[in-house]
């Protein structure tokens, strides 16, 4: 983590990526992939399938190691190419899964206490005693995921929609950084897909977030800046009116 | 208050009908056997007393298996080697309390040493004479094979099937192992011919009696420690990780420790099982090591319902009893069968166990009586 030349922490960028490539069995899923995201930001990452958006989640995240290419956070304070899942989910970086992935045997309460921000290595789990604060927490969060009247329910048996917020919840209650949903609208009614965009920009104000998402309408209700990937690269960058009326973009993204 | 929670937590209503029962059992065998004359129906054999002291290890050893597959989604298929070497670590002690007594009437050497012509007694041995150095071993040596075996297994991230082969092999290797004769622990015979153990005679019925009382003591504790261990927030982090382990590294939860801590401490389990089913069956020999063992023990968690503690107890009892039933009769020849009939069985069938499926029925119908209740309508929930 101290290895990092100092040049590096001049950017002002909680999330940096430069030159990111990644190849499997040599496809190449990211080519030489560009772009920042500031502090307080939401960004909506958008592209068709196979444009790289889940393998730039997972370079991100550790799951994926780059080929080549920076991956910096916070102001380039750290490496993220050099760290593994748990220690960049600890510096505060959350991510939601395209498939929703909650713990479907635990009640939604117990999914959002061990997303809870708290001591995670086993003496302290194996000691742990409920307090005051941190059940407060976990009202606030239910009461922002719209999912108070669950509370006490098993996970595995709430709708899509609903899980889809208990794992936005999860993320909250980590108390991260930088929020990474993908596809966080997938398989959703129009109601819901509507609520989740409230929901979104209502985490948004203390929260910097990038979101991966297909759904354009959904999209275009967020309100915030855009960024088209294919190929493993970036397309197009701005507002979705930007975006949307570049000819390339819609070349590859609406169909040629 | 804050004081209370955690024991109301700990003892919920089958934890405390089990530790009744179980307390029941240990007092009413020894009473029946040592005080109830032997012209009574009620009298139990001391046959009976050794049998249950036995069906009480293997119980300790299936909750072992239940804390690790049941919550953490660890399925060992090689625990019996663990439980072995717990048992190895007595038989060393029980065989150095011989003393001159053996064939070969040699104070130091066991019988096997003096008849391969062994001029002394190896290093590895040493100490055993002495009860409190063999029942550490008793916990350490498994512990530390686990933890070793452990830490690059869940490192590696090895899950799954894969982790159940190699933990076959472990147990496989340790058979070779232990039947050849230079490697010290007797062969193929192992360890046997106990004379004392403290100081009393393994064979008299007080001590048989002590020992089955000694075993319910360890599977109640063992039983206490597994619940306190699932109904911490460290058994949500283990279900979780059962149900979703990327999700849980994602939290930021080192998996790794939490399988390392909470494997190690069942191999432990294991190993006082094994201890205590040593001096009541009189001997311990590489056999143990089969794979074939473990994976019934597996058996008998599956048929009590795994995630469930009480019905790994539960399935130990019933699998052998049936197993001493069966064995023991006519139908002896086909007992393989019934056994693997049973587990095809319980998969197919019940796939939650005796306690799961017995859980999983008063859960519905409570929740029938719920939904019953209010007046309001179903369709409008979705």
């Amino acid at each position: 983590m101290t290895d990092i030349p100092l040049e590096k922490q001049t950017t002002s960028a909680l999330l940096y990526l430069d030159g990111i490539s990644v190849s499997f069995d040599g496809f190449k899923a990211l080519n030489e992939l560009s772009f920042v995201v500031e502090p307080g930001e939401m960004r909506a990452i958008i592209g068709p399938n196979g444009a790289g958006k889940t393998t730039m989640m997972d370079v991100i995240t550790g799951k994926t190691r780059p080929d080549s290419g920076d991956v910096y956070f916070q102001e380039g304070a750290y490496d993220l190419s050099k760290l593994d899942e748990t220690q960049i989910a600890l510096l505060g970086i959350g991510r939601k899964f395209q498939k929703p992935t909650v713990f479907e045997m635990h009640t939604v309460e117990d999914n959002l206490l061990l997303a809870l921000e708290n001591d995670r290595d086993v003496a302290a789990t194996l000691l742990w005693r409920s307090s005051l604060p941190q059940e407060k927490r976990i009202d606030e969060v239910l009461d922002t995921i719209r999912l108070k009247g669950v509370r006490s329910r098993v996970a595995g048996s709430l709708s899509h929609g609903q899980k889809q917020w208990l794992e936005i919840g999860m993320l909250l209650a980590q108390e991260p950084k930088l929020l990474l949903v993908d596809e966080p609208v997938a398989g959703m009614t129009d109601v819901e897909t509507m609520q989740t965009a409230e929901l979104l920009k209502e985490i948004n104000q203390s929260k910097t977030v990038v979101v991966v998402e297909h759904d354009m309408a959904f999209v275009r209700e967020l309100g915030v800046k855009v960024t088209c990937l294919h190929e493993g690269a970036v397309l197009a960058e701005g507002s979705i009116d930007q975006v949307s009326q570049n000819e390339r973009v819609v070349e590859v993204y609406l169909g040629r | 208050m804050t004081g209370a929670f955690p024991l109301i937590r700990l003892l919920d209503k089958g934890a405390v009908v089990f530790l009744v029962l179980l307390g029941a059992f240990a007092i009413a065998i020894p009473v029946l056997n040592l005080l109830v004359p032997s012209s009574s129906a009620l009298h139990v054999s001391t046959y009976l007393v050794a049998l249950f002291g036995k069906y009480l290890c293997y119980a300790l050893l299936a909750l072992s298996i239940d804390l690790i597959w049941g919550y953490a989604g660890i399925l060992s298929l090689g625990h019996g080697a663990f439980f072995a070497l717990g048992g190895y670590a007595m038989g060393m002690y029980l065989m150095r309390q011989i003393g001159t007594r053996g064939v070969y009437a040699n104070p130091i050497l066991p019988d096997f040493m003096v008849f391969l012509n062994w001029p002394e007694l190896p290093v590895y041995w040493y100490g055993f004479d002495y009860f409190a150095y063999a029942a550490l071993m008793v916990l350490l040596v498994p512990g530390a094979l686990a933890f070793v075996f452990g830490w690059f297994a869940f490192r590696s991230r090895v899950t799954g099937v894969y982790l159940s082969i190699i933990t076959q092999a472990l147990t496989y290797a340790l058979l070779l192992g232990f039947f050849r004769n230079n490697f010290g622990f007797g062969g193929n015979n192992g360890l046997t011919d106990f004379k004392d153990i403290l100081g009393f005679n393994v064979q008299a019925e007080t001590t048989r009696n002590a020992l089955l009382v000694t075993s319910c003591i360890a599977l109640a504790f063992g039983f206490l420690i597994c619940r306190a261990i699932v109904t911490s927030k460290f058994g949500k982090v283990l279900v979780a990780i059962r149900d979703a382990e990327s999700r849980t590294r994602f939290l930021g939860y080192r998996v790794e420790a939490y399988k390392l801590f909470v494997f190690t401490l069942s191999a432990c389990m294991a190993g006082v099982a094994g201890a205590l089913y040593v001096p009541q069956v009189g001997i311990i020999n590489p056999s143990e090591f089969a794979p074939g063992n473990s994976i019934e023990a597996v058996i008998w968690v599956a048929v009590g319902g795994r995630g469930t503690l009480t019905g790994a107890v539960l399935g130990a009892f019933v699998v052998n009893y049936a197993k001493t039933y069966f064995t023991s009769g006519i139908l002896a020849p086909y007992w393989l069968f019934m056994l693997g009939g049973l587990f095809i069985g319980t998969t197919l069938l019940m796939p939650r166990g005796i306690i799961g499926t017995y859980n999983h029925w008063r859960a519905n119908r409570s929740e029938k009586k719920v939904a019953a209740a209010p007046v309001a309508s179903p369709s409008a929930a979705e």
